[in-house]
């Protein structure tokens, strides 16, 4: 570039431009401030440019789905429900939301290690809407939560899963389980904000997730329990998701079910969306 | 509303209380518009504490300040709305590519989607940058992650910008680069609050210098009124033989009238204004057998200045109390 003489240091042999720094120091005035709504896609497109350049981090989103769905389908699914195929039919829903709810830990850890560097700081001196890059990195991890919610439908088909409600039974479902991700992801990064280490959100996380989701309906028909964990299955939320992307994949959805779902998902937003925005702001 | 306060910066009385240690213990500044005010002081006296406040990202436990008019608490936003902040720990995302920060940071300050990437272009231009554009900010040069961070901090020309130790860690080339930035930023109208550990940093580029010791400002002056108080240098001796400090320590400190130890087992220094004088306790170290080294007369170090101002010495940081400036002097 300008007079970089003899370069010693691996800068590319470039220096600033002290004509041209002044020029664009003079050259701005102050923009109209950035809607509410634009500066959360913002954020949202800075976690789309993060996948593009590590592509690898979709690994977790695809392999370990695809990994659940061979292994439930091919070795417990004819001691399950008599045959793989039958089985099939009952697990893909249930894996579909499985991994997607799975996935959403992972945007309280990506939230914990952000939290240590020093972009944090330039977020918040912003003068943006508040809760926005937390909106938008959601709204960015949702594209991930898509993403192996189709690769799951996408494997379920190639082993001759044929849902009876066709491209738009599961389409909605799909939407339905990544508006409750969406939601329940808000309870992550919380927790992401609370404790001191990705691993500590991690492992907190998948304490939680682990087990209310396999006390539910998405392996095993809950009849078949002890009375006492039937109780605890059929309330559990994560059944009634189940139940509802099921129905709605088969064409006999409940509307009950899904408003269910859709309450819930409201309250949890309700609740832990301003407490991470809060605790955001004064981390 | 918004009254037009000369000052850029008003606070009063700031306190911040992390647990039982008072990192910010009731600190008075006042900056005046279009001046660069240096806040100087060693590591962990609070300047990061301090100016976290005032750009508004932590609330003070007590006291008041007005940013540009706007109080820091009540005017939050519209304190974010004028100011850009050069944090510690570089303010850029790692992640992402310089010209994908640059837009980030537009599109989020209002700008479409077009000119956030011209701007892009022109900064990167600017800031020597254009070539290593597309590539990841992780594998940027510490030199070229501040010009970055910088260029991220003027993406929208800001009234006032805190700069926080913007050279620590640069080597001297960066670093005079990273100053003539800031030159340029003065010549077009910024504030410029710049919080650093060096005096020789403060002194090239500051109007005003408030020195923080224990979070508390112990002087204010302008460069020229702090390094009188001081004295407007220093003697620095090293010792062929540090079994001789003790004994060259009593020398300077009956010649010159107090003396600091440096880290360096063989060195030691004293403040000294006058050459006849400094001259005079180096002839008087030889006549009573201390085998000298090198020694010579600089600039008063931050070190120096503590000493003066507090009586102790300013606390290890990595770079050693103070010593950075000496080793640029020497480079």
């Amino acid at each position: 570039m300008s007079a970089g003489a003899t370069t010693t240091q691996a800068d590319l042999g470039a220096d600033a431009n002290q004509a041209l720094v002044r020029k664009a120091i003079a050259s701005t005035a102050r923009p109209p401030r950035a809607g509410a709504l634009a500066a959360a896609l913002t954020f949202g497109w800075r976690g789309m440019l993060k996948v593009k350049h590590v592509p690898e981090q979709l690994l977790d989103v695809t392999i370990s789905p695809v990994m659940f769905v061979l292994m439930f389908t091919y070795l417990f699914g004819g001691a399950i429900a008599g045959s793989t195929g039958d089985y099939l039919d009952y697990i893909l829903p249930g894996i579909l939301v499985m991994s997607v709810l799975f996935t959403t830990v992972y945007s309280g850890v990506a939230l914990n290690t952000d939290l240590t560097k020093g972009v944090v700081d330039r977020f918040r001196s912003l003068p943006i809407w508040r809760p926005a890059p937390l909106v938008g990195s959601l709204l960015g991890d949702s594209v991930r939560y898509l993403v192996a919610g189709i690769v799951i439908i996408v494997l379920g088909v190639i082993l001759g899963y044929r849902p009876d409600a066709g491209v738009v039974g599961v389409a909605a479902a799909l939407g339905l389980v990544v508006l409750f991700a969406f939601a329940l992801s808000w309870v992550f990064t919380t927790i992401g904000l609370l404790l001191r280490s990705p691993n500590a959100v991690m492992n907190a996380g998948f304490m939680g997730i682990f087990p209310l989701t396999f006390l539910s309906n998405v392996f095993v028909e809950p009849d078949t329990l002890p009375a006492g964990l039937e109780a605890f299955v059929d309330v559990n939320p994560i059944s009634i998701l189940t139940t509802a992307a099921r129905g709605l994949m088969e064409g006999n959805a409940d509307g009950g079910d899904i408003l269910i779902v859709l309450g819930v998902a409201a309250v949890l937003t309700a609740v832990f969306a301003p407490l991470t925005t809060r605790l955001y702001r004064r981390a | 509303m918004t009254t037009t306060s000369p000052l850029a910066v008003e606070a009063t009385g700031l306190v911040k209380v992390f647990g039982d240690t008072r990192a910010v213990d009731g600190v008075d500044l006042a900056v005046s518009r279009g001046s660069v005010y240096g806040v100087l002081g060693p590591n962990g006296a609070c300047k990061t504490t301090a100016i976290r406040m005032l750009a508004t990202l932590i609330r003070p436990d007590a006291g008041s300040a007005r940013v540009l008019g706007h109080d820091i608490v009540t005017e939050a936003d519209a304190v974010r709305g004028a100011v850009s902040l050069t944090g510690q720990l570089a303010s850029v995302d790692e992640d992402l590519t310089g010209r994908e920060n640059l837009i980030l940071i537009g599109r989020l300050l209002g700008l479409k989607r077009a000119p956030a990437k011209d701007r892009a272009t022109e900064l990167l231009e600017a800031f020597g940058l254009a070539e290593a554009a597309s590539r990841l900010v992780k594998n940027y040069s510490g030199g070229m992650r501040r010009r970055l961070d910088i260029a991220a901090s003027i993406v929208v020309t800001p009234e006032l910008m805190f700069l926080d130790e913007p050279t620590t860690g640069l080597d001297p080339r960066s670093r005079n680069q990273v100053w003539d930035i800031i030159r340029a930023l003065v010549a077009g109208g910024t504030t410029i609050l710049l919080c650093t550990q060096y005096l020789e940093e403060a002194d090239q580029l500051a109007d005003g210098i408030a020195v923080i010791d224990h979070g508390k400002v112990i002087a204010e002056g302008t460069p020229g009124q702090l390094k009188a108080s001081v004295g407007s240098g220093a003697l620095h001796v090293r010792l062929l033989d540090p079994e001789q400090r003790p004994e060259a320590e009593q020398v300077l400190e009956r010649e010159l009238g107090s003396v600091a130890l440096e880290p360096d087992v063989s060195a030691l220094s004293a403040p000294c204004a006058d050459a006849d004088r400094g001259a005079e306790a180096v002839a008087a170290l030889t006549r009573s057998g201390v085998r000298i080294a090198d020694f010579s007369l600089g600039q008063p170090s931050l070190d120096e200045v503590f000493l003066a101002l507090t009586g102790h010495a300013a606390e290890e940081g990595p770079d050693g109390p103070g010593g950075s400036v000496r080793e640029r002097q020497a480079a």
